[in-house]
């Protein structure tokens, strides 16, 4: 059995993979504390799932180190690796019911006794009634949770998820985050979970490093990252924003402001990732809101005036709004529907925030990156 | 519903009628196969049969006199070729799986893009007659060939014969030897082709799992591929022995009077003696139930009914 209480922390260290001429994995620093729920995030072909197979092995690194604790694993062979997989369509054993299934790595390491262990796994992931059935008998849920319990009871060092709830439906995605949750807290196991699904990244994780290109965009807790975005990637990417772009004009104190299209902004200079020249100011949809052309907006708030409501959703909870702004760009808008009156397309609007609310990044960067990718990873 | 139909319809005879025509439809469709089967299957094991307890010459025609003797004879004065075909047959079927099973796997898993033109290479050898290229084999393998000469010069004939592969060492043709090796290049094509579909079909992220489950190269063969291409195994390892057991083809070319089969008794007793037919034909039964019976064995053995 594998050694849960040595330190447990997995390491790349300068991690490359090239595929002949094309870089999947650049030169990847990245440490993953024991016991962590890590999320790996990023759109389809930024070098997520490469790095997690080359930490299960199944895959050669050209350069770099990985460290499982003090122990160099980078040319361990995969089924020596205290690391198990949770594979993206599952790839369980067809040819085996799912008692065997799960007993599949304990066997192959020479446990006699696997009966006990393989029952209380499966009571876990609550598929114990179903033992005897073969992979295809399942559902989907139901195959997913048994290639979680096929990894988790080898009790490895790490456990790899690799887009595990891509396959199910939205419900049943749902249903699982929250169970994969649970038995992650119950194990105390670290879980890197690869993923493109920024809502799964942030229901699950503790940490989330974003991916862009082969490397790491930024790492934080989910909060941290919604609401400090370092680079407009991740800012596009992890949920909506509406960024400016604008020229510093001055500091005072805590605040800084950016002059944007003749509106003057203020951002919390703790928020603002540049000091002077050009920036990029960013706010999140679901802190704007929105008041008729004519009328002022509450004293102290960041202001942008002329807007022309171009699309109105109404969605229930909130009412979703796109704003054309006189420079062309269009902003989102989420109001939450608290009484407030609803504007139809065509209406003359204000739009305005706490400055509290708004971040700044630096303005030398593509405003739209990451913008399309998630359009696409959304669809 | 009959009677729902009945009640409803007002033209009750039309219905009635299309119906019948309806019924009878299926045996229309399986009319030809069935007259098929019934003239070329089942009426020749009729007459196989009933030919295998007559007696007579062709010159004065066979009787069924229910001479079941013709069975104990044919056992005993042809036991030691029923041998060589039982022998032939399984080697011929061992070695063509274990020649067959890498081939097969390489060209499922490493083939790539030429996938398609190796499995077209095994196959290309077959646009060629059978009996020619046995014949070729005979002009190969002969004794002043170049493959005799220098098995000979490099002694590897000597070894050859201690292994009781050939009888003399000088010369290869004539031997149970050259027999198998014509059946298993033969029928190799035959192995290969169902192997090859069935391991081409596993999903080579198992082989992912095997290895992250701890399963070394060979673990993993063992107990996720192995299994898996178990139907490929049977369906080839039985489309290679059922004809190899009937061949006479490689035993009469490159073999000798030493290394006779079932098929080359029959084939002599049947054309060639005036009073063989009751023989040949009880040789016939023997050989086609003796497949079936060991076919069954095999399919039971393997459990595998379920995977055909």
């Amino acid at each position: 059995m594998t050694n849960l209480d040595a330190g447990g922390d997995l390491r790349l260290v300068g991690l490359t993979k090239r595929f002949g001429a094309f870089t999947a994995v650049d030169n990847l620093d990245l440490t993953i504390p024991q016991g962590s729920f890590f999320a790996l995030l990023g759109a389809s072909g930024c070098g997520k799932t490469t790095t997690l197979r080359m930490v299960s092995g199944l895959e050669d690194p050209t350069a770099g180190r990985i460290y499982l604790g003090d122990a160099d694993v980078t040319d361990t062979k995969p089924y020596k690796r205290p690391v198990n997989t949770v594979f993206q369509n599952y790839a369980l054993f067809p040819h085996l019911d799912i008692f065997e299934n799960v007993a599949f790595g304990l066997r192959r390491r020479g446990v006699k006794d696997v009966k006990k262990a393989v029952e209380d796994i499966l009571a876990l992931v609550e598929l114990g009634h179903l033992a005897k059935r073969k992979p295809t008998q399942l559902s989907g849920g139901q195959q997913q949770r048994v290639a979680v319990a096929r990894a988790l009871i080898n009790q490895p060092q790490v456990l790899l998820l690799d887009e595990p709830l891509g396959a199910l439906d939205l419900k049943l995605r749902r249903q699982m985050q929250i169970e994969l949750k649970r038995i992650q807290t119950e194990v105390g196991l670290t879980f890197v979970h690869v993923t493109h699904d920024q809502e799964e990244a942030m229901t699950m994780a503790d940490t989330i490093a974003v991916m862009n290109a082969g490397g790491i965009e930024q790492m934080g807790s989910p909060e941290e990252l919604y609401e400090n975005p370092a680079t407009t990637f991740v800012a596009n990417f992890l949920g909506q924003s509406n960024l400016v772009a604008g020229s510093i004009s001055g500091k005072d104190g805590d605040t800084v402001t950016v002059e944007a299209h003749g509106s003057r902004i203020a951002l919390p200079a703790a928020r603002s990732r540049v000091e002077s020249g050009a920036a990029i100011i960013g706010v999140r949809p679901e802190k704007v809101h929105l008041v008729h052309g004519g009328q002022d907006a509450p004293a102290g708030h960041n202001v942008f005036t002329g807007g022309v409501v171009t699309d109105a959703s109404f969605i229930g909870v909130s009412t979703q709004y796109l704003v054309k702004m006189p420079w062309g760009e269009e902003l989102a808008v989420f109001e939450q529907n608290a009484g407030q009156e609803i504007f139809r397309p065509g209406s003359e609007v204000s739009l305005h925030w706490d400055p509290s609310q708004t971040f700044g990044l630096d303005g030398s960067q593509d405003i739209e990156a990451g913008a399309e990718i998630d359009d696409e990873a959304a669809a | 519903m009959t009677a729902a139909t009945e009640q409803l319809a007002p033209s009750a005879p039309a219905v009635e009628e299309n119906r019948a025509k309806r019924n009878l439809l299926p045996y229309f469709l399986l009319a030809p196969g069935v007259l098929w089967l019934v003239i070329f299957f089942l009426i020749p094991i009729i007459t196989a049969v009933s030919a295998s307890v007559q007696t007579g010459s062709l010159d004065e025609g066979f009787s069924l006199t229910w001479r079941w003797a013709n069975y104990s004879d044919m056992f005993s004065t042809y036991n030691a070729e029923i041998v060589h075909s039982m022998i032939y047959s399984v080697a011929c079927t061992v070695l063509c799986l274990a020649l067959g099973y890498p081939l097969a796997y390489f060209i499922a898993f490493r083939g790539g893009r030429w996938k398609n033109l190796l499995m077209a290479l095994v196959i290309a050898p077959a646009f060629t007659s059978f009996l020619i290229r046995t014949i070729a084999w005979e002009t190969i393998l002969s004794d002043h060939g170049w493959v005799t000469r220098v098995l000979v010069d490099t002694k590897a004939t000597n070894v050859m014969v201690d292994l009781g592969l050939i009888t003399n060492n000088h010369q290869l043709l004539n031997t149970p030897f050259s027999v198998v090796f014509g059946m298993v290049y033969n029928f190799l094509p035959f192995t290969v082709l169902p192997l090859y579909t069935s391991l081409e079909k596993i999903d080579p992220r198992l082989h992912e799992a095997g290895a992250d489950l701890y399963g070394s190269g060979y673990k993993t063969w063992r107990y996720v591929t192995w299994p898996l291409s178990l139907p490929g195994v049977i369906a080839g390892t039985l489309l290679t022995f059922i004809p190899a057991v009937g061949d006479y083809i490689n035993a009469y070319m490159l073999g000798s009077p030493n290394t006779q089969v079932i098929g080359q008794v029959i084939e002599n007793e049947a054309l060639r003696d005036q009073f063989g037919y009751p023989t040949a034909s009880a040789m016939g039964v023997v050989l086609t139930a003796g497949t079936l019976l060991v076919v069954m064995l095999y399919v039971r053995k393997a459990g595998t009914e379920d995977l055909l």
